[in-house]
């Protein structure tokens, strides 16, 4: 195939501790570290695979939201992206919107493949592939754990409540990624070097025409309720003692 | 009066217990009358079972041939056409109901919240973001058809009644050819369902091999229990996927956790924060479990199960 097309989404980074902030308006991003959404790292990897195996000719990374995600696409050119395109939105976008205005970029670039995380660790939305695949009109393999391509097809194992399910998909689809799909590589200086030089465009996301709704309003963000802290037991027969009387065993 | 569509999951015409957590959910909207759908192949004995959760008005199948595995590009158009005339559109928050619900959204041109943990009005829900280090409360306007995955472990299942009528439709849905189903792979099992189990005892990196893995699963058979683990004991190979407890694993509430060898991770207390009783087997006195655990034991955990075990006389 000529194209993949892999979302970056700007994070907070997995390692951070989330904070609710004080007023109830969101949660704590001043000064945080952002980094890549991991499961899109995980989906640029396998984009990357694919195109050193020598089954497609190019790899696109696309971001939607503000400026500064400027510096998450870079991350991933320097991963060996070969080129970027920004939505550059300074409101939140939706999944739905955000599928669509993928799917303006899919319209332009027909890509063999469009592969995305499946879901981003801030909303935890777990919508955007899917919604894009119906769009698309094109099949869904979500939760990707392998994908092997054969000519116009891929099979595709998925992470599942069951086990691991394996289903086959005419190209070109949406696949979503898991973590096990595999290990994203680290990022080398000279390759942070050379993606300086690598094309990145950036377009308003107002300019693809996208219809978005105002559906929702998001009140109060609140800390979850905690649980209260337990009992230490010195023993086994403490542990036993402790869970006869709560009537559990 | 609103109405509410359920969209059922059903494996081998036996309907999946999380249906009749989102029936509880869907109750919380005062007045709705409620409906399940149902697609598979051969799928009575699921339809009768959902007939029978207390709340339901009635079961509407679409039962093909067409419909045998669960492709989400196969059933949401289907589905998308029957709900046309719905208000709320609800599904688990299971693998299924992540893959198809999003689907069926798109189709229907709508936003989807994912993951509704508690009904606040019949316009207003709260939901868990950052892996549950966030709670948002998040309300749609009047106009929007509310398309959701409820979060099944945050409710309790709805009880019996007299079954319900069942109905069977049909759909002038076109269906793609583009999917198809190979094959699944799964952990066949004589032990509680992970997901609906009261029990159930989970082992992490610590247990160290597949093979000593053996201890979780003689210690959970001895309390009836089911088996989970960590994300790291299933990257380790210890356990197969299926048993990943946690944020990207199963999000799970059984009456009684048992956590051994595991260090409890923020993304694997996100899927058992809704555990009645937590308890932790830990060497690392430090380990993050105990600040979650009700109950917490200090010790090696090859030691101090063979203990437990006799104490308990099993």
């Amino acid at each position: 195939m000529d194209k993949i097309i892999v979302g970056l989404k700007r994070v907070v980074d997995y390692n951070v501790r989330i904070r609710v902030k004080g007023d109830g308006s969101g949660v704590e991003t001043d000064g945080v570290k952002m980094s890549i959404n991991p499961f899109d790292e995980i989906a640029l990897e396998e984009a990357l695979r694919i195109r050193e195996r020598g089954d497609a000719s190019e790899v696109i990374v696309v971001s939607i939201g503000a400026s500064d995600a400027q510096q998450q696409l870079r991350t991933g050119l320097a991963m060996g992206a070969d080129r970027a395109i920004l939505l550059e939105s300074d409101t939140v976008v939706d999944p739905l919107a955000a599928a669509k205005a993928m799917l303006a970029i899919i319209e332009q670039e027909q890509p063999g493949l469009v592969i995305l995380g499946k879901q981003a660790i801030d909303n935890d939305n777990n919508q955007t592939g899917q919604m894009l695949a119906a769009l698309w009109n094109r099949p869904q393999a979500t939760f990707a754990s392998e994908v092997i391509l054969d000519g116009d097809t891929a099979k595709v194992t998925r992470e599942v409540d069951a086990g691991l399910e394996t289903i086959e998909v005419d190209l070109p689809a949406v696949i979503t990624v898991d973590l096990r799909l595999n290990e994203p590589r680290y990022v080398k200086l000279p390759d942070i070097m050379k993606a300086k030089k690598k094309p990145l465009d950036t377009k308003a996301f107002s300019e693809l025409g996208v219809a978005t709704d105002d559906a929702f309003s998001v009140g109060l963000y609140e800390p979850p309720a905690q649980r209260s802290k337990g009992i230490m037991v010195e023993d086994a027969a403490g542990l036993v003692a402790a869970l006869k009387e709560k009537g559990l065993v | 009066m609103a109405n509410i569509l359920i969209i059922g999951e059903q494996t081998d015409n036996a309907l999946n217990a999380a249906v009749a957590k989102c029936v509880t959910c869907a109750r919380d909207i005062d007045g709705a009358e409620i409906h399940v759908l149902l697609l598979g192949s051969s799928i009575d004995q699921a339809a009768a079972t959902a007939a029978s959760i207390e709340g339901v008005a009635k079961v509407l199948t679409i039962d093909a041939a067409h419909n045998a595995n669960p492709l989400a590009a196969v059933y949401a158009p289907q589905i998308a056409e029957v709900a046309g005339g719905y208000d709320y559109v609800f599904g688990p928050s299971t693998t299924f109901g992540k893959d198809l619900v999003p689907r069926v959204a798109a189709l229907l041109d709508v936003n989807q919240l994912s993951d509704i943990m508690e009904v606040v009005d019949a316009r207003t829900f709260k939901r868990p973001i950052y892996a549950g280090n966030a709670i948002t409360t998040v309300t749609v306007k009047d106009g929007y058809k509310v398309l959701a995955t409820v979060r099944a472990a945050s409710y309790r299942a709805s009880g019996e009644q007299a079954a319900a009528p069942i109905e069977a439709v049909s759909t002038g849905a076109e269906i793609p050819a583009h999917s198809r189903f190979v094959s699944v792979q799964t952990g066949a099992s004589d032990r509680p369902d992970l997901q609906t189990a009261a029990k159930v005892v989970s082992g992490g990196r610590a247990l160290g091999s597949e093979e000593a893995f053996k201890i979780i699963y003689d210690f959970a058979d001895k309390l009836g229990a089911g088996v989970g683990a960590s994300r790291a004991a299933v990257d380790a190979g210890y356990v197969p996927n299926e048993l990943q407890v946690g944020q990207t694993g199963k999000i799970i509430a059984p009456e009684l956790y048992v956590a051994i060898g595991i260090s409890g991770a923020i993304q694997h207390l996100t899927g058992i924060k809704d555990a009645g009783t937590i308890v932790a087997i830990n060497k690392d006195e430090d380990a993050p479990i105990f600040e979650v655990a009700d109950i917490g034991l200090v010790g090696d955990l090859f030691k101090v199960i063979p203990e437990i075990e006799a104490a308990l006389g099993a």
